[in-house]
């Protein structure tokens, strides 16, 4: 296996606040990498600097074998990192699949010029993202529901659609923040299918989760950070087994 | 909603055709008819398609994209004083009028890029402030700009600027062809018809293409749509840019038409005017958009000749000046708006959509 993504001495400061100290850590091709830690550990902060949010104060990434340019979302989207958010971010007045479509905005070339003289390449483009998007609510499992608005779909949908649509921008790397929150066990169960089928088609996937039994099951290693430092790293087995991470994350009760 | 309807029409093309058809004739002997009633009323419904031109240039920028601007006017200005200058004694150039447009068009758009730019991180009531201020300031140049080199000729406008002319053709003549007298604002008519047409179509196409709903992502959530890999500083720009676009052919043609502008014609009223025919219409609706330019445009043409002969009339004095009546009226529509419609009179599925939660 290849590093995919490796990230070198992440910080990020808010003011006083350290939110990350010298973050690093690496992601293997293939892999369900998880991202745990308490409240406030700044796992989303990571997701945030990693997604072109907001600069980080130092540190750099490498991905897939360059430099990342974390300049601006938008950039980051192009160079193959797609990402859910942690309250869900849909576009609520837009269907499910124009929602979709719209990720293929990144992968797509019509300009105005083609949009408006409906060109033969741009017509075949939009036949081609409308065929590709409603591909992909399909293998979410959606698609039966693909001309209702976003924000009517029940909460479970919502989250697949979101991660249908991040699906849709080809991304190498697909970062989900807290997918599974607010989701009942079965729901998580079948989340917990679709994220192995994803990866199994060859993305590889960053989580970031509250949901221990998921993480666990699902993720091949991962780190836990506890007031923006990396404290572990690993097997989740091995992980669970650490004292440090027991007495920062899980709690002293448990020890 | 039209759309809908049109998909519904499809599987009756002949009903379809007859509609269309309809239409058609009816735009075709239009300024005919109002010519009868007096040559005024063509006039009148010139100036209502340059306001729907605007409007939907306008649209374009609030209606799709969701930037609230309260300049657009500036754009029209610009598109006018371009077409002024390069077609009038003021310089004494007189460039033919099909290249002046463009040229109007690319000024114009420049302008739109100008404003973007700086305004690109506003949202909401903050760009509303910016877009007033810069709409005031170029109808302020527009008035200083006679000294120290005259360009503008300042408050006194410009006059005798070129009409429409191709060959020997002169849009500002009449002429006859084929037994049926043109006037010249009939030969106008017909022009700024071709142009609403063009500009329908090609707010049509964009509206479901992948800039259209990259517009209308940004709408919806700015955030997720920068993370789904749309670059929201260029589809903004291309959005100001394109509106902006549109005004500057409005005002060319404008220009032409009345052969005299002054700053007068492009000051905050009218920017305000142009927002309530989008807002009136249904922000986002095409159809709506150009139902609000032809009622406002219409309306209160139509009370100054009505309201005051109707009190002489009735009272044999004048009790309430037209002017004041009109503004009544446009407050009364306001309320009413805003208590059943809301989402303007022919809205936008999506608008309603997002008005209703």
């Amino acid at each position: 296996m290849t590093t995919l993504l490796e990230a070198r001495n992440i910080g990020k400061r808010f003011g006083g606040l350290d939110a990350l100290t010298n973050v690093t850590l690496g992601i293997e091709r293939g892999e369900i990498y998880g991202l745990i830690g308490p409240n406030g550990a700044g796992k989303t902060t990571f997701f945030n600097v990693l997604t072109g949010f907001y600069p980080a104060d130092g540190g750099a990434f490498l991905f897939d074998g360059a430099p990342l340019k974390v300049t601006a979302a938008h950039a980051v989207a192009a160079a193959g990192i797609a990402r859910t958010f942690q309250n869900i971010r849909l576009f609520g007045n837009m269907t499910a699949l124009e929602n979709v479509m719209v990720g293929r905005h990144v992968r797509t070339h019509a300009g105005v010029l083609g949009a408006v003289l409906r060109t033969r390449r741009a017509r075949a483009e939009e036949r081609a993202i409308h065929t590709h998007a409603h591909r992909l609510l399909e293998y979410v499992g959606i698609a039966s529901r693909q001309h209702e608005l976003a924000h009517n779909l029940p909460y479970g949908d919502q989250r697949r659609l979101e991660i249908a649509r991040a699906l849709a921008t080809e991304p190498k790397l697909l970062a989900l923040d807290e997918p599974a929150a607010g989701m009942n066990a079965t729901e998580t169960a079948t989340l917990k299918l679709l994220l192995e089928r994803i990866r199994g088609d060859g993305t590889t996937i960053l989580l970031i989760e509250h949901d221990v039994k998921l993480v666990m099951g699902l993720c091949d290693r991962v780190a836990v950070l506890d007031y923006g430092k990396k404290i572990a790293e690993g097997a989740p087995a091995a992980v669970q087994r650490d004292p440090v991470v027991i007495d920062a994350y899980l709690g002293g009760a448990l020890a | 909603m039209i759309g809908e309807r049109i998909t519904r029409l499809r599987r009756h093309p002949a009903a379809l055709w007859i509609g269309v058809a309809l239409v058609a004739v009816t735009l075709l002997v239009l300024p005919f008819a109002l010519a009868a009633i007096g040559t005024t009323w063509v006039r009148i419904m010139n100036l209502a398609i340059l306001f729907a031109l605007l409007s939907l240039g306008l649209n374009i920028v609030v209606g799709y994209a969701g930037l609230l601007d309260l300049g657009y006017i500036a754009f029209y200005g610009v598109g006018a004083y371009t077409y002024a200058l390069l077609a009038s004694p003021q310089f004494g150039i007189h460039l033919p009028f099909w290249a002046i447009l463009p040229i109007g068009a690319l000024v114009a758009c420049l302008f739109g890029v100008l404003l973007g730019a700086p305004t690109l991180k506003l949202r909401g009531d903050y760009l509303a402030i910016v877009t007033l201020g810069f709409g005031e300031i170029v109808r302020i140049f527009f008035n200083n700009l006679s000294q120290p080199i005259n360009i503008t000729n300042g408050p006194q406008g410009i006059s005798l600027i070129d009409p429409f002319r191709i060959g020997g053709f002169s849009f500002n003549q009449s002429g006859s062809v084929a037994g049926l007298e043109f006037s010249g604002p009939i030969k106008y008519y017909y022009l700024l018809l071709l142009v609403l047409l063009a500009v329908v179509v090609i707010n049509l196409r964009l509206q479901d293409s992948r800039i259209g709903r990259a517009w209308q992502a940004i709408r919806e959530d700015e955030v997720a749509a920068g993370a789904m890999g749309i670059n929201t500083t260029h589809v903004k720009l291309l959005a100001f840019a394109m509106g902006a676009s549109f005004g500057g052919i409005a005002g060319g043609i404008f220009s032409a038409i009345q052969g005299f502008i002054s700053p007068e014609s492009f000051g905050l009223v009218e920017s305000i005017m142009v927002l309530s025919m989008v807002v009136l219409g249904g922000m986002g609706n095409i159809w709506g958009v150009i139902l609000g330019a032809l009622l406002l445009s219409f309306v209160p043409e139509i009370l100054r000749h009505t309201v005051e002969p109707l009190q002489r009339m009735l009272f044999g004095k004048l009790i309430i000046e037209p002017e004041v009546i009109r503004m009544l009226l446009f407050g009364l529509a306001l309320m009413l708006m805003m208590l059943f419609r809301p989402a303007g009179l022919w809205p936008s599925k999506v608008r309603k959509r997002e008005l209703a939660e």
